[in-house]
C-alpha cells in the first residue's frame, strides 16, 4: 500500500464548530457528478476548507442550519486504493446522515458505491443528478421504483440550475438505512463485538487494510466475493428501475472520443501546451512576474524590508547578511514567494483546473499512457509533468496522486533532472533566442527530451517492484463553471503557500550561513576548473551554477553577462538544466521522498549535469 | 484472447481479471467476471478503449492484457 496513505493511518476527522444534536451530513459521490453545486448551494459563504493530514485532498465543510456538511473527494467505492479513499473513507465512517449524489445516466456505476454505503448502515438520500441529461440521452428512470427498491428517499435533481434542492433538503428528515443484504448483515452483526461500528465491520471484511489495522480485527478478506454479491444486487435494481430504449451520442461525446486518438489528439494537446507556454511561459512569467518581483517586491517591499532589519542589526555584519543580504531570509523569502511564486502558481492552478473541470485532463492522461509506460509511469503521471514546468516543488507534493512509491520516485527525480521550471524555462528561452534560436533551441529541446528518456529508461530498469497501470474512467467533456475553478485554484494556492513557506525560509537560511562562512564561494572554486577544462566555458560560468542552486533562474540569469558563444551557450544551458534542483524543492523532495533519495538525486543531478554538458561540448567541437 | 485482442466494435465477454485491485476497481465500474461488455478497442499508441453502459474506461495495455475475454457476438 502506498506510503502517503500510510502517512495518515488514523482519523482526525476535520474539525467544525457543531452545537449539541446537530447532524453530520455527509456529500458522497463517484467523481464528476455535481456534489460541489450541493455544497455550495447548501452551506453558502462561509464554508471551511482544509487539507486532510498527509494528503494534497481537499475536505471542505460547512453549515446548513443547525447540522455539518461535509464534502468529501469523489470516490467509485469506500476503501484504501488512494487518497480520496481514504480520506473519503474516514469520514463517511463518522456520517450521521449520507446525501449520495448520482449520475443518472451512469446508474450501473454509481449505485455501487450508493449500495456499499447502505450495506454499511447509514441513513441516507440519494439525489438522482443530472436528470435532464438521462432523459436527453434516452435514459428513461422509474425514481418510485429506484426508491422502493434501495428503501431510500430518491430525489431527482439538475444541479446545474439548481433544480430539486428544496426536495433533497426536505428529504434529508426521511433519511434512512437502505434495503441490504440480510445474509451479509448477519455476517457483520457477528463481527460488531469486535470492531465497535457497522461501517467496520463492513470493511473489514472487505479486506480494507487499515480498517483492520485500526480496530485490530482481521478476518478472512471477502471482498471478492461481497463485491460481485453487490454487483448483482445493483444490476437488479438498475434492471427493475431503468430502461434506455435508445442511446444518442452527442456532439461532446464525439469530440470526447476524437481526442484520445492521436490523429486529432496529439495536435489538440500541442495546441493545448502552446497556449499554456504562451500565458503562463511568456505573459505571466514575463510581463506579470516583472511587476510583481520587480516593480513591487524589488522596487518598494525588499528597500523597506532592508531598512527595518537595518534599524535593528545595523548595515553590516553576519545579522544583517543572514537577514537581508543577497540571500536574505526576509527579503529573499519574501520576494520569491509573493514575486515570483505566487503569480505562477495561480496560474498554474487556474489552467489545469479548468483543464480538469472540462474532462479534458483524463484524455491527456489516456493519449499518454503509452509513452509514460516505457518509463515505469502510466497517463496519470502527466499532470504533475505538466506542473513541472510550472514549479518542480509545486510538481513533487503532485506525485501524491501516482499509484505507488516506486512511480512517485520515478516521476520526482525525472522532474528534479530533466525537467525546467517556469523561472528557468523564460530565461533559457531568452538565451536560446540570444544564440540566434534554431538549430541551438531545437538542440537543446533535442537533447532534454533524449535524456529524460533515458534516465525514465534506466530508473523504470534498476527501481525494484511494479508500477500500477492506467484504469480511469473518461468523464464527458464539460463546460468548465469559473466558482468551482476559482474556488480550487484559491484553495490549492493557500495549501501550496501554507506548506511550502517554511522551506523557502530554510533555504534562504542554509544558503546565507554558507555563503557569510565562505563556503558558497569555496564551491564555485571547486567547480571553475571543471567549467573552464570539460566544459569549455568561462570560470564565471561556475558561479551561475552554483547560484542555480538559490534559485534556477538566478543561475541562468548568470550566464547572459558572460558573452557566450552559440555552442557555450548550449553547453551552459544543457548543464544547468541538468544541474541541482532549487533549494526548496530539495527540501520537499526530502520531506516527500526521504534522504537517501535526495542525496542520489543530488549527487546524481550535478554528475549528469557536468557528464552530459561536457560531452555537448566535445561533440559540438567534432561536428 | 486478452482484451488487446478483441476486435474494436463488438462485444465481448470477460471471463477474468488477473489483477486483485482493477477487479474491484471494474465491478465498481460495472464489469465483473461474466459481463459482456459493448466493446473494447486497442487506441492506437494508446491504451484500450472500454465502452459499457454510456462509459468509456481507459485501460493501460499490460493490465488489457491480462484481461481474458471471449467473442460475444450472438451470445
Amino acid at each position: 500500500m502506498s506510503a502517503a496513505t500510510a502517512t495518515a493511518p488514523c482519523c482526525p476527522s476535520p474539525t467544525v464548530d457543531a452545537p449539541a444534536g446537530a447532524r453530520r451530513i455527509v456529500l458522497v459521490g463517484n467523481p464528476n457528478v455535481g456534489k460541489s453545486l450541493f455544497f455550495n448551494a447548501f452551506t453558502g459563504l462561509y464554508v471551511d476548507v482544509s487539507n486532510y493530514p498527509g494528503t494534497t485532498v481537499a475536505v471542505s465543510s460547512g453549515h446548513m442550519g443547525d447540522d455539518v456538511v461535509l464534502d468529501t473527494p469523489g470516490i467509485y467505492g469506500v476503501s484504501s486504493f488512494n487518497d480520496e479513499e481514504t480520506v473519503a473513507r474516514d469520514i463517511v465512517m463518522e456520517a450521521d446522515v449520507v446525501l449520495n449524489v448520482v449520475d443518472a445516466v451512469h446508474l450501473e456505476r454509481d449505485l455501487f458505491l450508493t449500495q456499499q454505503i447502505i450495506d454499511m448502515g447509514i441513513p441516507m438520500v440519494v439525489a438522482l443528478n443530472m436528470a435532464d441529461e438521462a432523459r436527453a440521452k434516452g435514459v428513461e428512470i422509474d425514481v418510485e421504483e429506484l426508491s422502493s427498491r434501495l428503501a431510500v428517499p430518491v430525489v431527482p435533481t439538475v444541479a446545474v440550475r439548481r433544480e430539486g434542492f428544496d426536495q433533497v433538503r426536505e428529504a434529508l428528515a426521511d433519511a434512512r438505512p437502505g434495503r441490504s443484504d440480510p445474509e451479509l448483515q448477519e455476517r457483520l452483526a457477528a463481527l460488531l463485538d469486535r470492531t465497535g461500528t457497522r461501517p467496520e465491520a463492513l470493511l473489514v471484511l472487505e479486506a480494507d487494510p487499515f480498517v483492520s489495522a485500526r480496530t485490530g480485527v482481521s478476518v478472512e478478506g471477502q471482498r471478492d466475493a461481497i463485491y460481485q454479491d453487490r454487483r448483482r444486487r445493483v444490476d437488479a435494481v438498475v434492471a427493475a428501475a431503468v430502461r434506455h430504449p435508445g442511446s444518442r451520442t452527442d456532439l461532446g461525446a464525439r469530440l470526447g472520443r476524437a481526442l484520445v486518438r492521436p490523429l486529432v489528439g496529439v495536435p489538440v494537446l500541442a495546441l493545448t501546451l502552446f497556449a499554456m507556454y504562451e500565458v503562463i511561459g511568456v505573459f505571466v512569467a514575463g510581463t506579470v512576474v516583472g511587476f510583481t518581483e520587480g516593480t513591487v517586491m524589488q522596487g518598494y517591499v525588499e528597500p523597506f524590508l532592508r531598512g527595518a532589519v537595518e534599524r535593528v542589526t545595523g548595515s553590516s555584519g553576519v545579522a544583517y547578511s543572514i537577514l537581508a543580504g543577497e540571500f536574505g531570509v526576509v527579503t529573499m523569502t519574501v520576494t520569491y514567494i509573493l514575486g515570483l511564486l505566487l503569480p505562477l502558481v495561480v496560474a498554474f492552478y487556474l489552467l489545469m483546473s479548468t483543464l480538469e473541470d472540462s474532462g479534458y485532463l483524463p484524455r491527456i492522461a489516456a493519449l499518454s499512457d503509452r509513452l509514460m509506460s516505457g518509463i515505469g509511469l502510466n497517463g496519470r503521471a502527466i499532470i504533475p509533468m505538466i506542473l513541472g514546468f510550472g514549479c518542480i516543488t509545486m510538481a513533487t507534493m503532485t506525485t501524491r496522486i501516482l499509484g505507488s512509491e516506486r512511480e512517485r520516485r520515478i516521476a520526482t527525480a525525472l522532474m528534479a533532472f530533466a525537467i525546467p521550471c517556469s523561472a528557468q524555462l523564460g530565461v533559457v528561452v531568452a538565451l536560446l533566442a540570444a544564440a540566434g534560436g534554431g538549430t541551438i533551441a531545437l538542440a537543446y529541446g533535442a537533447i532534454m527530451v533524449l535524456i529524460f528518456g533515458l534516465i525514465g529508461l534506466a530508473l523504470d530498469r534498476v527501481l525494484p517492484g511494479k508500477s500500477t497501470d492506467l484504469l480511469i474512467d473518461l468523464p464527458p467533456l464539460r463546460l468548465p463553471r469559473p466558482r468551482n475553478v476559482l474556488t480550487k485554484t484559491y484553495h490549492k494556492t493557500w495549501m501550496f503557500l501554507k506548506e511550502v513557506s517554511l522551506y523557502f525560509v530554510a533555504g534562504a537560511l542554509l544558503l546565507s550561513l554558507l555563503e557569510v562562512t565562505g563556503a558558497l564561494q569555496g564551491l564555485q572554486g571547486l567547480l571553475a576548473p571543471l567549467t573552464v577544462g570539460w566544459l569549455g566555458l568561462p570560470s564565471a560560468a561556475s558561479n551561475a551554477f552554483v547560484m542555480g542552486f538559490v534559485r534556477r533562474d538566478f543561475g541562468a540569469a548568470g550566464l547572459f553577462d558572460l558573452g557566450l558563444g552559440g555552442t557555450q551557450i548550449l553547453v551552459a544551458l544543457v548543464t544547468i538544466t541538468l544541474f541541482v534542483p532549487c533549494i526548496a524543492s530539495v527540501l520537499i523532495i526530502m520531506k516527500e521522498r526521504g534522504k537517501a533519495f535526495t542525496a542520489a538525486v543530488w549527487f546524481g543531478s550535478v554528475g549528469l549535469a557536468f557528464f552530459v554538458g561536457g560531452v555537448v561540448a566535445k561533440l559540438a567541437g567534432v561536428l | 484472447m486478452t482484451l488487446l485482442d478483441a476486435r474494436p466494435g463488438r462485444p465481448v465477454r470477460i471471463l477474468k481479471i488477473a489483477d486483485d485491485q482493477a477487479r474491484a476497481q471494474c465491478v465498481r465500474f460495472g464489469i465483473g467476471e461474466g459481463t459482456i461488455i459493448d466493446s473494447a478497442e486497442t487506441l492506437p499508441l494508446g491504451p484500450v478503449l472500454v465502452r459499457h453502459c454510456r462509459q468509456e474506461i481507459c485501460v493501460g495495455r499490460r493490465l488489457a492484457g491480462r484481461v481474458l475475454v471471449e467473442d460475444a457476438v450472438g451470445a
